[in-house]
């Protein structure tokens, strides 16, 4: 009881409490240079209510989801190339070569990945260089695919981790003998290896998702004004928007959302788990 | 099939990184191609300048104290999560672990409305300190749970027989053997203190950590090359600092006599 009581109260104090008050703060309004501490769900209506909140918001989950489909899709193979055919003594060398670039400034990333698609940038240069495309490609830069594809980028460790913890948890035993009853190897991976690696799934999918909603650098950098995301719109309202309580009702209903998400996926697949 | 794909997969994941040497060493202030030719006048550059020492000295300093901070409450709580049993632990254990799962811009913003708004305090690299313990201890109790775990129990209890008081089986037993872990959650918990930037971005007074220095920075086109040359030797540190952390651990699985089951996270 002593030992968990400072980080215990390290976390009620600087968690808990200012998320109350984040809480607090978006039954607020902000009238011009004050505060109206009037209690009222004002901000609220107008989030449910003004398409431009509700554009990006949405585009926040789009966004998000396709990263966390692409990076798992992606992720997937690299896992299950990982633990099923490295030998094992060379498994830690090929997770360490995996999560090197993750480890490097995430700032200076996301500005490479601009570098990469820019309109004099490594794609361009390259393409104009064996003469496929007579003039720079204009489209792959400043919108939500850029944002998409510099996510998966970012976040890749981040799924293939927990898939490849899950493959490796999986009893080889159990494949030889879906084996031997007569399934090919295509209906082994589908009926016995898939099943059992879906909780490591579950967890890159959240590991990626919840994150990515909020991601604020990203699309400030590669995503221009189509690819602009909900930190994007909280940022702006601490800032020069100077609306505080707005903030804190975006960042509310953009964390009631994501937890809503996270929550049905986890709970469907608890009932497909099951079902079975 | 696979190993190609995995093959490619690796180079997509190194591509925007080799970039970084390419344009360090590259003598134009335009970061595209084609490249004009080989200079090091960019890390000249970095020597000179005293804006990017401070913040430098900033973000060391925020990242050391928030690592040892983070590392104190870890092993607070990863003891109490591996040896005690109390009612309300997994509430407790999910509060602790709580910001491992949530958006960093919500821990931004829900201590900014605090500090700012509510107690009024002034922003400084100590809000950023707080912060970051916050979003650090996470880590290092799941890698000192770890610690905590592979520690047999019949080590400390054959101590306190002996006549050792449990401070002293602390220091002298639990200490030692867990020592790995502690380097290894130090080590992980300043890697990411040293890279966050949207906390930072929010907390921070008039004195910017790097990250949000070269934020800055990123808006200023002919101070890019200078953040390349920066990015080169931050690539070149803490890709150090993680073989460190994972050849300490491999010492201490070596120690401990465990086989080595792969992967530091």
């Amino acid at each position: 009881m002593v030992l968990i009581a400072p980080p215990l109260i390290y976390a009620l104090a600087l968690l808990a409490l200012p998320l109350g008050a984040v809480l607090l703060f978006s039954f607020w309004t902000q009238d011009y240079l004050t505060i109206d501490r009037t209690p009222t769900l004002a901000n609220y209506v107008e989030v449910a209510t003004d398409p431009l909140y509700r554009t990006i918001l949405g585009r926040s989950l789009v966004i998000s989801g396709s990263v966390t489909l692409l990076t798992v899709l992606l992720a997937f193979p690299v896992a299950y190339y990982v633990s099923f055919h490295v030998r094992p003594d060379r498994k830690s060398l090929w997770l360490f070569l995996i999560t090197i670039p993750f480890w490097t400034s995430y700032l200076l990333r996301i500005f490479l990945w601009k570098v990469m698609l820019g309109y004099n940038g490594v794609i361009n240069s390259a393409l104009t260089g064996i003469g496929i495309i007579d003039e720079p490609l204009t489209f792959l830069l400043y919108n939500a695919n850029a944002v998409v594809l510099t996510l998966s980028h970012a976040f890749a460790p981040f799924a293939i981790l927990p898939i490849f913890v899950a493959l490796e948890k999986i009893d080889r035993s159990l494949l030889e003998a879906s084996r031997d009853l007569g399934e090919t190897a295509f209906t082994t991976f589908f009926r016995v290896t898939l099943p059992l690696a879906l909780p490591g799934v579950i967890a890159a999918v959240l590991i990626v998702f919840i994150p990515t909603v909020g991601d604020y650098v990203t699309p400030a950098q590669v995503g221009g004004s189509q690819g602009t995301m909900i930190a994007n719109l909280i940022q702006a309202h601490f800032g020069g928007l100077n609306d505080a309580p707005m903030g804190a009702t975006l960042s509310i209903v953009a964390m009631a959302t994501v937890t809503v998400i996270a929550l049905a996926l986890v709970w469907i697949t608890r009932r497909l788990g099951g079902a079975r | 099939m696979l190993r190609a794909y995995t093959i490619a997969f690796l180079i997509f994941l190194y591509a925007p990184i080799l970039l970084l040497p390419v344009f360090a060493f590259n003598d134009g202030t335009v970061i595209a191609f084609p490249l004009d030719g080989f200079t090091t006048k960019w890390f000249a550059e970095l020597w000179t300048n005293s804006e990017l020492h401070a913040a430098l000295v900033n973000s060391l300093l925020v990242a050391g104290a928030s690592s040892v901070l983070a590392v104190l409450l870890g092993i607070a709580a990863a003891r109490a999560n591996i040896r005690y049993k109390f009612p309300g632990k997994a509430a407790a254990m999910g509060l602790i672990m709580l910001p491992l799962v949530l958006p960093e811009i919500i821990v931004a913003v829900s201590l900014l409305v605090v500090a700012v708004r509510i107690l009024g305090f002034d922003l400084s690299l100590w809000t950023v300190v707080a912060a970051h313990v916050l979003i650090c201890t996470p880590f290092a109790v799941a890698i000192l749970n770890a610690s905590f775990q592979s520690l047999d129990p019949s080590l400390e209890e054959a101590a306190i027989d002996l006549g050792f008081s449990r401070p002293e089986t602390f220091r002298l037993i639990t200490l030692p053997l867990i020592m790995p872990g502690i380097v290894a959650a130090l080590l992980i918990c300043f890697t990411i203190s040293l890279d966050e930037f949207i906390i930072a971005f929010f907390l921070t007074g008039s004195d910017p950590t790097l990250p949000v220095y070269i934020w800055s920075l990123l808006r200023f086109p002919r101070l890019i090359p200078v953040v390349m040359a920066l990015g080169t030797i931050l690539m070149v540190v803490s890709v150090s600092l993680l073989v460190l952390a994972e050849w300490n651990r491999r010492r201490g699985l070596a120690r401990a006599g465990v086989a080595d089951k792969g992967g530091f996270l």
